[in-house]
């Protein structure tokens, strides 16, 4: 998970600015506007019935009978009894209106409240109300709402409502998960730690992350609801008296072969109503999930060890003082390099796009040597491109990186021209990788044993291929190497799944090893364990190792030499004692002087508290 | 010196699922935290040190035993007592970036605890500049919203409120743990003078020895839900008593090649004298 | 596994039961005059009354709903009070109808929905923008509208296919699929859209997982991540979706096979729900609960084996 997300790196420095609202930035969008004006303006014209019909929509006049479109008064012309189209239509409007009002109203009412109660409380609530709408959702919606018919008296209005409450479950759902979610999260123990009452914890921080969702919902609901009251009146439910834009397709189907102008004005009006309710609802779920959503969720998952955080210098107090990206490099970058040099980079650069159509180097060239049977360490904090450097070595970058170097040589073979394909061939057989968190990095619907086994299949049998896995596993120290073979990555230990994952790193006898922070998540005796495993397998099969890890203690463990980078930049490089001794950059001297001195324990004494006034 | 918080016995099982009794997290962990001082709770992960925090806060319902808080035992109190006790112990959490409610502005974050013990909203927002100037954080930091900020600068936030009542008891869970390595130093720096200067107890739960040793005055070691150790950090780290801590602290890598050698020499001669 | 699939059968039973029995109750109260139906205005209050004692409408409800339920038992689902044809024999009938157009769609469903997530999350471009339009058009249009301009179009204008009626399989595969194509095509657009969108999402989420990167760290193949790992882990979320469709294209089928004046499963729901034909309408309910208990039964079991964390030992 180390990779600075392209996204993320896409984003520019954000300068300190109100969150505009949500609808704000809805209007910002055609799509959203559009939406939102062919809503309005379908609603208007509803709403101006009395104003803009001639005709009472029910009025009719057989001279008037398949009246053509354009006749005077009937400007939409006659239905087949010679009613007013257009007076009709006007009419129709508001019964969809009002249909999905009722109808997305009572789903959401009932779906909400007892959703916000179900996540809310959980325990036996929960389960009594989860059982009560899982119940209601296997209900054959549509035919219950045809059987109540005779009970509802037929009116359009309460067959809206019994459509509603099967619409509920939808919401009910939707609002229940989104709750527990919440109620885990830190933020929400953090309030009620700081004394907040449950109401208002519901009210802050719960409906506001529910908020957006039902929204969307509700414009999607209200769809629903006006294409099943017209597909009931296309039926002939209800009452004929009521014009609807259902009533209107039927009788106008009637007449498919000699009027088929007639079926145009209720599908388009439909397709418009139905069309921005849904196109609306849409653009809402755009804006929220826009990068810059307030709740932004995804930003949230990402680990923050490698956050590119944006705030404007003035305020980082936290970070290193001045920024010197010109600072020169010390201890020569290109030492002699050992005549067997195994990996050898020259001025790598990693950049991304930005919306503005320049590029942001994350790694800017950046020049170091592996020489074969040498274990390099690469350090540095989140954000300065360490493990952007070990991913291009391995040819694992996104595809919108651009990736350049003067040389990037692997085993004596300058790939850089092709680097894509060529890493390609060399992967898995010269060049290998173990990453930082093992459960993440394991196929979970695949046998731990199936998996490694895939890596090797290209150049030796399967049988041959699951031996050798059997024997690594168990050299990796796993104790019963076939139950692990056979196990599913949930079914073993981060520390067993980092032991496979090593055993499916060596398997191909690689040349060099690329570990982007082999322990990091790990617990400490574990870790200890892995270091060890790491350094046997190095001198046994005589690899070169680039170690990317920000833990000095597992740099001073296993580490010959050490390159310290900070924003893409490689600002010292030397021998390990060097380095933790003698280091020559003022980055270096920070970043070691900041390890927690072993030594010194606290010994002041505790203070007690003075008298609270 | 009477102790501000003891923890007698603590028992917490996982609600059953099914007929299965569910896993026990806690079993039988007693230990207590003078005024001012800082307890450290180290163990790896699984070991419970996280649900013993959370069972203070009341966040988890131990199954027996007692915590008594000054004298008053809150080891099940009431909803009402908890918002109460708001007042009295605070928290900071692991996560800097799930710890704060991305939709709120840091003012609003601030002024939360504050309003909800009964301050009016525009008296809580003017003692919100105060607060930020406490952990160090410019004023104009208000009016922003916590994705703007880096992790350090979150944690920052995440302290401020937790003193924002001057509370006598911060239960720290791993507050460092997703710092890098120079932000650490300065969060945990800030933490100590925060403590000198209001002479709040700190309960530290971390994974990190280095990181214990620093901010203790007191360390408590635990494995598998219970306690295998207690005592001051010195005789801890230096003279540890029990064979997990032993395992426990040469583990741990130090940042000195040579340094690291002789304890990973020191450590395999432990594994294979077990 | 066994006692899994059993308990759920179980479970099954009880909510046929219980939806069953709400059926039976509503439709009591409702108080629909069965026999004045059946004979028309014309008929006299006494020929109306012996109808009525003859169909044992004048029953109390404990009695009429008791003597359906243990009908039930005996496989007979009753006779319709209008036809007199036997409900199990008329419902078997119509369902062939019905199940060729959602089995049909439902295969349009899967195979289109699945070429385009993956095409479009893959490879993006072009093809992601053609989901984006079909996305919108299957929203935008009504089901109902989309059915009548299908018809206008392909029957009416250009004459491919009959715009009403259907021909069994065993007559004529050909006249089966031209009668069948156009209904499930508007069943399955709507469906196509939202799972395509889905397919794409979790595709688009997969690829970008870690284990992704570990597994081409390890020389394996592209068509393998894509085909073997990818989709696999994409499927479990997708085939949910699918069941979710799958089982309101029955609900759909309704108003698409008054459309095209289908004789299905729809048709009858809904000629006999108007009628108040009380045993066809009990018939139709029972199936349409057991195949939500079924489908529900086979997506848990489908779920088991796509993701191992699911799986009940």
């Amino acid at each position: 998970m180390t990779t600075v997300d392209p996204q993320l790196v896409a984003q520019p420095a954000l300068p300190a600015r109100r969150r505009s609202g949500a609808f704000r930035r809805l209007l910002r969008r055609p799509l959203g506007v559009s939406a939102l004006a062919a809503l309005l303006a379908i609603v208007a014209l509803g709403l101006l019935e009395p104003v803009l019909s001639i005709h009472d929509p029910n009025f009719a006049d057989l001279a008037f009978a398949n009246a053509a479109p354009g006749t005077p008064d009937w400007p939409l012309g006659g239905d087949r009894f010679g009613r007013d189209i257009w007076a009709r239509s006007l009419a129709a409007i508001n019964v969809s209106v009002i249909s999905g009002l009722i109808g997305a109203g009572t789903g959401l009412v009932l779906g909400t409240v007892f959703g916000l109660i179900s996540g809310y409380i959980g325990r036996r609530v929960d389960g009594v109300l989860s059982w009560t709408f899982n119940l209601l959702m296997t209900f054959p919606a549509l035919v219950l709402v045809i059987v109540l018919y005779p009970v509802t008296g037929g009116t359009y209005q309460s067959m809206m409502f019994i459509f509603g409450v099967f619409l509920a479950p939808g919401i009910f759902r939707l609002v229940r998960n989104l709750v527990v979610g919440v109620r885990s999260e830190l933020y929400v123990d953090a309030a009620r730690v700081s004394g907040l009452s449950d109401p208002r914890i519901l009210s802050r921080h719960v409906l506001y992350i529910i908020r957006g969702p039902i929204i969307i919902s509700a414009a999607f609901l209200a769809s629903a609801a006006v294409g099943v009251q017209a597909g009931l009146a296309f039926l002939g439910l209800g009452s004929n008296q009521v014009p609807s834009f259902g009533s209107m397709t039927s009788d106008a189907f009637i007449n498919i072969y000699s009027q088929p102008v007639q079926l145009v004005w209720p599908s388009l009006f439909l397709s418009l109503l139905i069309g921005s309710l849904v196109l609306l609802g849409n653009a809402y779920r755009d804006v929220l999930a826009a990068p810059q959503g307030a709740s932004s969720s995804s930003s949230r998952r990402r680990r923050p060890g490698e956050k590119a955080a944006a705030v404007d210098a003035r305020m980082d107090r936290d970070d290193t003082s001045t920024p010197t990206l010109s600072a020169p490099t010390l201890s020569t970058t290109s030492p002699a390099t050992p005549a067997g040099g195994l990996l050898r980079v020259r001025e790598l650069r990693v950049e991304y796009p930005q919306p503005d159509d320049t590029l942001r180097a994350v790694v800017d060239g950046v020049s170091f040597d592996v020489a074969q049977g040498e274990i390099v360490g690469l350090v540095g904090e989140s954000g300065s491109g360490k493990t952007q450097t070990a991913f291009s070595i391995l040819g694992l970058l996104p595809p919108q990186a651009r990736i350049s170097a003067n040389e990037l040589s692997i085993a004596g073979e300058n790939v850089i021209d092709s680097h894509r394909t060529a890493l390609r061939k060399l992967r898995g057989s010269v060049i290998a990788y173990i990453p930082q968190e093992p459960m993440a990095n394991l196929d979970p619907s695949f046998t731990v044993g199936s998996q490694l086994v895939e890596g090797l299949t290209s150049r030796m049998s399967r049988k041959e291929a699951t031996a050798t896995i059997l024997e690594l596993l168990a050299r990796v120290g796993i104790p019963d190497p076939m139950r692990t073979f056979k196990s599913y990555p949930h079914e073993i230990s981060g520390g067993m799944a980092q032991r496979a994952l090593i055993a499916g790193a060596v398997a191909g006898r690689p040349k060099l090893l690329i570990a982007d922070e082999p322990t990091t998540a790990l617990d400490v005796t574990v870790q200890a364990e892995i270091l060890d495993l790491l350094r046997d397998l190095q001198s046994e099969y005589g690899m070169g190792v680039l170690l990317v890890t920000h833990n000095f203690g597992v740099v001073a463990d296993l580490c010959d030499r050490v390159l310290v980078m900070r924003n893409g930049v490689v600002v010292e490089s030397g021998a390990v004692r060097e380095i933790f001794r003698n280091p020559q950059h003022e980055y270096t001297q920070k970043l070691i002087s900041s390890i927690l001195d072993e030594d010194t324990v606290r010994t002041d004494l505790p203070v007690t508290a003075k008298d609270e006034g | 010196m009477s102790d501000l918080l003891t923890i007698e016995d603590l028992h917490l099982r996982y609600p059953a699922r099914g007929l299965r009794h569910g896993p026990e997290i806690l079993k039988g962990v007693s230990l207590s935290i003078a005024p001012g001082e800082t307890l450290g709770l180290v163990g790896e992960s699984g070991s419970g040190k996280t649900t013993l925090g959370r069972a203070v806060l009341g966040l988890a319902s131990p199954t027996s035993g007692n915590i008594t808080y000054k004298g008053e035992n809150i080891t099940h109190a009431s909803k009402k007592r908890r918002r109460a006790l708001a007042r009295e112990m605070q928290v900071v959490f692991q996560d800097p970036y799930t710890s704060l409610n991305p939709a709120l502005q840091i003012s609003d974050i601030l002024a939360e605890p504050l309003v909800a013990q009964g301050m009016k909203a525009a008296e809580a927002r003017q003692r919100v500049g105060g607060l930020l100037d406490r952990v160090g954080l410019p004023a104009n930091a208000a009016e922003r919203y916590p994705r703007e900020f880096s992790g350090g600068q979150r944690q920052r936030v995440a302290i401020a409120r937790a003193v924002a009542l001057q509370p006598r008891l911060i239960v720290c869970d791993e507050p460092v743990s997703a710092l890098d390595l120079s932000t650490q130093a300065v969060v945990l720096d800030l933490l100590i003078d925060l403590q000198r200067s209001a002479g709040v107890s700190y309960l530290f739960i971390t994974h990190d020895l280095s990181v214990v040793r620093h901010v203790s005055h007191r360390v408590a070691v635990m494995y598998r839900g219970e306690l295998v150790e207690t005592g001051p950090v010195a005789d801890v780290t230096n003279t540890p008593s029990h064979d997990y801590t032993r395992k426990l602290l040469l583990a741990a890598p130090t940042a000195d090649p040579d340094r690291q050698r002789e304890r990973r020499q020191a450590r395999r001669a432990l594994q294979t004298a077990q | 596994m066994i006692s899994f699939i059993l308990r759920r059968l179980g479970a099954g039973i009880i909510l046929i039961f219980v939806v069953t029995t709400i059926t039976f109750v509503l439709t009591y109260g409702a108080n629909i005059p069965v026999a004045r139906n059946i004979l028309g205005p014309s008929a006299t209050e006494a020929q109306v009354a012996a109808l009525t004692s003859q169909l044992g409408l004048d029953r109390p409800l404990i009695e009429q709903y008791g003597s359906w339920i243990s009908g039930l038992f005996q496989g007979d689902l009753g006779t319709s009070y209008f036809s007199s044809q036997p409900v199990a024999a008329a419902m078997g009938d119509r369902l062939p109808v019905t199940l060729s157009i959602v089995v049909l769609a439902s295969i349009l469903t899967l195979v289109i929905s699945t070429v385009l997530g993956v095409a479009s999350a893959v490879r993006g471009g072009a093809l992601d923008a053609a989901l984006q339009a079909i996305t919108v058009i299957a929203y935008v249009f009504p089901g109902l509208v989309l059915g009548i301009v299908l018809v206008y179009v392909f029957a009416i204008s250009l004459h491919w296919v009959p715009a009403i009626g259907f021909t069994p399989i065993e007559e004529s595969v050909s006249g089966w699929f031209a009668s069948s194509i156009l209904p499930a095509v508007v069943l399955a657009i709507g469906g196509i859209a939202a799972l395509a969108a889905q397919v794409r999402g979790s595709v688009i989420d997969e690829l970008g997982r870690d284990y992704v990167r570990t597994l081409r760290s390890r020389d394996v193949s592209e068509g393998s991540i894509l085909f073997k790992h990818v989709l696999r882990n994409a499927a479990g979320p997708a085939f949910t979706t699918f069941s979710l469709q799958f089982v309101s294209m029955f609900g759909a089928a309704l108003f698409i096979e008054r459309i095209f004046a289908l004789p299905g499963y729809g048709t009858y729901a809904f000629t006999s729900t108007i009628a108040g034909d009380l045993p066809a309408m009990l018939g139709v309910t029972l199936f349409g609960v057991g195949l939500v208990v079924v489908v529900n039964l086979l997506v848990d079991l489908a779920t088991g084996w796509l993701n191992p964390k699911a799986r009940i030992s």
